[in-house]
């Protein structure tokens, strides 16, 4: 595989902040890459200096094997999505989508011709002729999808486009934006604090934290193995339970009050001492499906969110909470004793000091 | 009949009480507000009926003192004397070469102002450079230094090249003094906009003009309106300015106005006077009836984005 984007030691500061240090990012050819995190944490900064928008402090960015770190925006073979759409609202869509292509100053015919091949790729053609305060948000976001088509770049960059939609178009645009690069194949740098667009989106995703990448992995892997707290407790929806004990060999004792075997836990790195047991809501079973688990306990339910699909429920381990995921026609209700089953397999041990998965 | 004997307090409850919506009731503090508002618009008119009143009157009937009667010898006298033939010291020409040579002045400074102060906002707001907060500062500071400690200064540098009594040294100084306010209001107005619509520009390739004159200038129409009837009334009205920039040649109307009606030969002719007042107030009066729905649709487009 060859090499679409490489960022080497990149550092930028606003004045004396530090939002990015040393970074390193390898892309390749037609990846779909996304950077998730939470608010703040640089994603929008790190995907400027790729546009060329901001001037690095420090480091290099190379785009198609060409170092690109002095390069106009322009010069770059980039195209840009923004959150705000910011369409060009005085022209029309055909004119916002060929604005570029006039910037540059190419032949009519060409420039037609790329505004109806983007224009139908994205089923924007009945609007060709409106204003973009005509146009619903999911509609504006495709014409802002199109402007970066019709430049026919190499890479693709997505800042938060589908923040300002509702929930149903969300979902609708995210699908069409994968459909959209399984066809195109380009490569695709997208940025996002939703974890649900991450998984479902990304080849690999870059989980930042503070202007540094703590997991650069595939969706499975982020989901499975989390190098780290940060990355376990932000990836997952109830999110990971954790449960603090003392680690000593592979057993977890839990305030004295419980000893979790972690017998079938494939250690990487194995330390004695605090340690910290993550395990999902949806790794834990519950009634007659405990009973297969290496694991069990009884406990008492506090609290039963139903979701629809499925139900959530909170409950105490040891004087820890601790939250399930059961299947919707389990009958659960508060004051309820329930056994409680799971596999120390799936889940994940963290030194309690580092963070750090073992 | 049946639900009412099952539920009587029920169907009471929808059925009566409050429905649709509230009726208009005149309140005491209603009619006092009205009564303030119409109390304060015959106080601002008086004086203006005293002068169309005046101005159409004969200088005997003008004698007789009653100021607000409206004239018994309707006449429009006054009016072309004012225009054409009132006397400014030697000359006998009325406002007519004051009233061009301020369309003249306002012409040329409005556009040019309003030309320099939008491409400042511009490169204010997206192009900031090491020092352009600092220099925005500064510029703003302008805005509060009194014109008096600066017009000695002036006088001397526009002498220096030439430019002090002429046309375009007044046009010069109506663009410098204009410019803070007028760089204020349009680095605000760039300020307010999406900040993603300019780096789409650059992305799309457009430079420091392109962005300009083909995304910017387009969507600034609105804040522009609101510039032109601040610098068009602003330029208009100027009297200091005029007197001690221009020169003889091309005093303003408002320095000529001036002139008439301070001119010390024969009697004082109060209506003719008052014609001449009129006439020069009615250039940024008619502004002002043209132009109020713009200037309200202005600045509220000025407070939305997009
Ligand atoms: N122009 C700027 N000047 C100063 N600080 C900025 C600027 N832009 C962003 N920052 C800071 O950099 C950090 C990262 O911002 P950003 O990349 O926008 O985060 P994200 O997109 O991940 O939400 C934030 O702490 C923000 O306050
Ligand atoms: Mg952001």
């Amino acid at each position: 595989m060859t090499t679409s984007v490489s960022i080497k030691d990149l550092s930028l500061n606003f004045g004396n902040v530090k939002v990015l240090e040393s970074l390193d990012l390898e892309v390749a050819q037609g990846e779909f890459i996304v950077l998730l995190g939470p608010s703040g944490c640089g994603k929008s900064t790190l995907l400027n200096c790729i546009a060329g928008l901001l001037d690095v402090s420090d480091g290099q960015i190379f785009i198609s094997g060409k170092n690109v770190t002095w390069d106009e925006p322009k010069d770059r073979g980039i195209g840009m999505v923004f959150q705000s759409y910011a369409l060009y609202p005085q022209m029309t869509v055909e004119k916002n989508l060929s604005f570029g292509l006039r910037v540059a100053r190419m032949p009519k015919a060409e420039v037609d011709a790329r505004v109806k091949r983007a224009s139908e790729i994205l089923q924007i053609e009945p609007l060709l002729q409106r204003k973009p305060v005509e146009l619903s948000g999911g509609q504006r976001q495709r014409v802002a999808i199109g402007r970066a088509l019709v430049r026919d770049v190499d890479v693709f960059l997505f800042d938060e486009p589908l923040s300002n939609l509702d929930a149903k178009l969300r979902n609708d645009l995210r699908i069409e934006i994968k459909r959209l690069h399984a066809r195109l194949k380009n490569t695709m740098i997208y940025v996002t604090h939703d974890q649900i667009e991450a998984m479902t989106l990304a080849d690999r995703i870059a989980i930042m934290k503070n202007g540094v990448i703590q997991q650069l992995a595939d969706p499975h892997t982020i989901y499975n193995r989390p190098v780290n707290l940060f990355v376990a407790g932000f990836i997952g929806s109830p999110s990971m339970n954790f449960i603090k004990g003392d680690l000593s060999g592979t057993t977890l004792s839990v305030d004295g009050q419980a000893n979790i075997p972690l017998g079938n836990y494939q250690f990487a790195n194995q330390t004695n001492g605090a340690s910290i047991l993550g395990i999902r809501p949806e790794h834990i079973a519950v009634g007659e499906e405990a009973r297969k688990m290496p694991v069990q306990m009884e406990s008492e339910i506090e609290i039963v969110e139903p979701m629809g699909a499925d139900t959530v429920a909170w409950t105490k381990i040891a004087g820890q909470s601790l939250t399930f995921r059961a299947a919707a026609e389990v009958h659960l209700e508060p004051g309820q004793k329930v056994l409680i089953g799971f596999d120390p397999g799936r889940g994940s041990v963290f030194n309690a000091a580092s963070g750090n998965r073992i | 009949m049946t639900t009412e004997a099952i539920s009587p307090g029920l169907s009471a409850g929808t059925l009566s009480g409050p429905r649709g919506p509230k009726p208009k009731t005149v309140t005491i503090g209603r009619i006092g507000v009205y009564a303030f508002l119409i109390i304060s618009a015959v106080f601002f008119l008086m004086p203006l009926w005293v002068m169309i009143v005046t101005s159409l009157k004969t200088m005997p009937e003008i004698r007789e003192g009653h100021l607000f009667n409206w004239p018994a010898l309707l006449t429009f006298d006054p009016w072309l004397k004012a225009w054409d033939t009132a006397c400014t010291g030697r000359d006998c020409n009325g406002l007519k070469p004051g009233f061009w040579n301020s369309v003249k002045i306002t012409a040329l400074s409005v556009p040019v102002s309003i030309v320099i102060a939008m491409i400042n906002g511009y490169a204010l707001s997206f192009w900031k450079y090491k020092g352009s907060e600092l220099l925005f500062g500064i510029l703003i500071f302008g805005a509060f230094v009194p014109f008096q400690v600066v017009i000695y200064p002036l006088i001397i540098g526009l002498s220096k090249v030439g430019l002090f009594a002429t046309l375009p040294g007044i046009v010069v100084v109506h663009t410098i003094f204009g410019m803070p306010i007028l760089t204020l209001l349009y680095r605000n107005f760039f300020a307010s906009l999406p900040i993603e619509l300019f780096k789409a520009g650059r992305v799309d390739g457009a430079g420091f003009w392109g962005i300009f004159f083909r995304i910017m200038l387009p969507m600034s129409v609105p804040i522009t309106i609101v510039a032109i009837i601040l610098q068009v009334t602003g330029i208009w009205n100027d009297f200091l300015f005029g007197t001690v920039f221009a020169g003889r040649e091309n005093m303003p109307m408002t320095v000529q106005l001036n002139n008439i009606v301070t001119t010390t030969t024969g009697t004082r002719e109060y209506n003719v006077n008052m014609a001449a007042t009129i006439l020069t107030a009615a250039v940024p009066l008619v502004v002002y009836f043209i132009s109020g729905k713009w200037f309200v649709r202005g600045i509220a487009a000025g407070a939305v984005k997009g």
